[in-house]
């Protein structure tokens, strides 16, 4: 038979499952009947008392004050991680070296050891003061003044945040092609404005480690409830020292970070689409369009 | 006799142990096409970077237009300058590559208009109408507003070659800019090129494109490992070379 002959245009069906697929559906059905029984019926869950919490003030102080100081973080942290992304493919060694000291630090001791050690810089540096080393003294402050939960916190996950940064935006500059740089540096444009073509290529790649990174520093300030700071899971474990409902408050603050986790990864979707521009072709003809309609396509 | 446009003398390049260039001397006259011609590593698109900074040479110096570029000359020694103004340098020396190398985030009008906006802070609005004019010049202004990868190669080529001129360059240097097209797509940039040749722009090009050397350079360079070899009027070097080894690599190409 050859392919001319045969009975005309065949119709279409689709494969046989595999019945194995049903047995896999009961499967899960079952698991998860049995694990709602088990939170459902098991009074210790506590779920009144969650409905109570979820949404009292002390939680949702503790739940804005997470998202502060989170949004902090990341944007110092950012600004940080790019000053040290530039220092290591700086072509002065001692400062590409002193960048990956920095990085090599930061991002090799406990992120936990590091919000104790902030919270605790008095006990090394009774004053701290701004003068020539070894040197005359310019100006002093009382540590203890200065270091306040907030500020410890802070600057300890914004530290730590810089070093992640760091590496995530040298990941991303080094993917942009080298002929890009080559090409602004051709036109005559100085270092800065160079680096001001490459971030924003740099920045697609960089967008989706960087969600990552959001969500991830996002849970992490959980850890800053060890120094006392007023945070969603610090406000939860405040309410269940007083009345012991340990379980049902954890659900609450879990409720919260999981809620807020999920939009992030949402955002981060939309963020990768907008910052595709250029690379992922417009879906219309590549047909002779003039000047305005090309426009008036960009807009639509 | 006039100063050249662009004067190389004794220019030396050294990648770790490989010697790149072994002591280069070229000129090309006010408004003339030189093209460089060799075979593969033989140091062309090295020269062709030595002569706007992106890969400073190790010895010797590079003059355009009267300007020693990357280079200040203190007593009777040459000291580098900062990389500041080697890129100001840079604004008069236009230069289009092989791989197109367009900023891909920009539009084509974005991309022409990139250097005016960025490097001399021009007037927005006046940018674009040069740019436009531009566009236009080498036959794209209906695509000013696409992306580059919604262009042809030929395209591209076409659009890089305007934004180089957007800077107003004193000379052109062209490192293969056909060798990424398909064959069909070579004929466009060619004649944009012949055009802007006719215009009077001092231009040098790399190219294995004969046919464009022959009807357009004024001038043609034989480059091997690092040195020129024979150079002269594109009859006499194309068709009739006095050397064994431009003979050779001609009846190859
Ligand atoms: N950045 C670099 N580092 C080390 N070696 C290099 C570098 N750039 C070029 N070279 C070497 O210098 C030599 C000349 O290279 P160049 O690119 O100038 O040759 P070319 O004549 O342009 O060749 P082609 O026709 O293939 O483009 C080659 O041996 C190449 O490997
Ligand atoms: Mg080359």
């Amino acid at each position: 038979m050859n392919v001319t002959e045969g009975p005309g245009l065949r119709p279409r069906r689709n494969p046989k499952r595999s019945p194995w697929r049903y047995v896999v559906i009961a499967v899960m059905l079952f698991l998860a009947l049995a694990l709602a029984d088990v939170v459902l019926t098991n009074p210790n869950f506590g779920w009144p008392v969650v409905g109570q919490y979820l949404f009292s003030a002390v939680i949702l102080d503790g739940l804005l004050l997470t998202l502060e100081l989170t949004a902090v973080v990341m944007v110092v942290g950012s600004v940080l991680g790019v000053i040290l992304a530039v220092m290591r493919t700086s072509t002065n060694t001692f400062v590409a070296r002193g960048a990956w000291a920095y990085i090599w630090f930061f991002r090799g001791t406990p992120l936990l050891i590091q919000v104790i050690f902030w919270f605790n810089i008095a006990a090394l540096f009774p004053r701290i003061s701004l003068g020539v080393p070894f040197g005359p003294t310019l100006a002093g402050i009382d540590a203890n003044a200065l270091v306040t939960p907030w500020t410890a916190a802070v600057l300890a996950l914004s530290l730590n945040e810089g070093a992640y940064m760091a590496e995530i935006v040298r990941g991303g500059l080094l993917g942009v092609d080298r002929g890009q740089y080559e090409a602004a540096q051709a036109l005559g444009m100085r270092p800065s404005k160079v680096f001001g073509i490459i971030l924003p290529q740099a920045v697609r790649t960089i967008i989706p480690p960087t969600a990552n990174q959001l969500v991830t520093t996002f849970k992490n300030t959980a850890l800053v409830s060890v120094i006392g700071l007023a945070d969603l899971l610090h406000s939860a474990q405040v309410v269940y020292a007083l009345n012991y409902q340990t379980i049902p408050l954890l659900i609450v603050a879990a409720f919260w970070y999981l809620l807020l986790t999920s939009l992030l990864s949402y955002v981060q979707s939309l963020l990768e689409r907008r910052y595709s521009k250029g690379y992922v072709p417009r879906s219309r003809p590549q047909a002779a369009t003039g000047t305005s309609d090309a426009v008036a396509l960009k807009e639509a | 006799m006039e100063t050249p446009m662009i004067a190389l003398r004794g220019i030396q390049k050294r990648f770790d142990s490989v010697h790149v260039l072994k002591g280069v001397d070229y000129s090309v006259s006010r408004g003339s096409v030189s093209c460089l011609i060799g075979p593969s590593g033989s140091g062309k698109s090295t020269l062709l970077r030595c002569i706007n900074g992106l890969q400073p040479a190790d010895e010797g110096e590079v003059w355009v237009d009267g300007e020693l570029i990357g280079l200040r000359i203190d007593g009777d020694h040459v000291v580098p300058l900062p990389e500041k103004e080697i890129a100001d340098q840079r604004r008069q020396i236009g230069m289009v590559f092989q791989r197109f190398n367009l900023f891909p985030h920009m539009t084509a009008l974005e991309n022409v208009m990139s250097g005016p906006l960025r490097v001399n802070r021009a007037d927005k609005e006046r940018t674009r109408d040069l740019a436009m004019g531009l566009l236009d010049q080498v036959g794209l202004a209906a695509r000013a507003d696409h992306y580059p990868n919604e262009l042809s190669g030929g395209q591209q080529q076409r659009v890089a070659i305007a934004r180089a001129l957007a800077m107003k360059p004193k000379v052109m240097l062209f490192d293969e800019p056909t060798s990424a097209l398909d064959p069909e797509l070579v004929g466009e940039v060619l004649s944009v090129m012949r055009d802007l040749a006719a215009e009077g722009m001092t231009m040098i090009v790399v190219t294995h494109e004969m046919g464009f050397a022959r009807d357009v350079a004024d001038h043609v360079c034989f480059m091997d490992e690092g040195v020129i070899v024979e150079e002269g009027h594109p009859d006499t070097v194309l068709t009739d070379p006095r050397t064994a080894r431009a003979r050779e690599f001609l009846k190859r190409g």
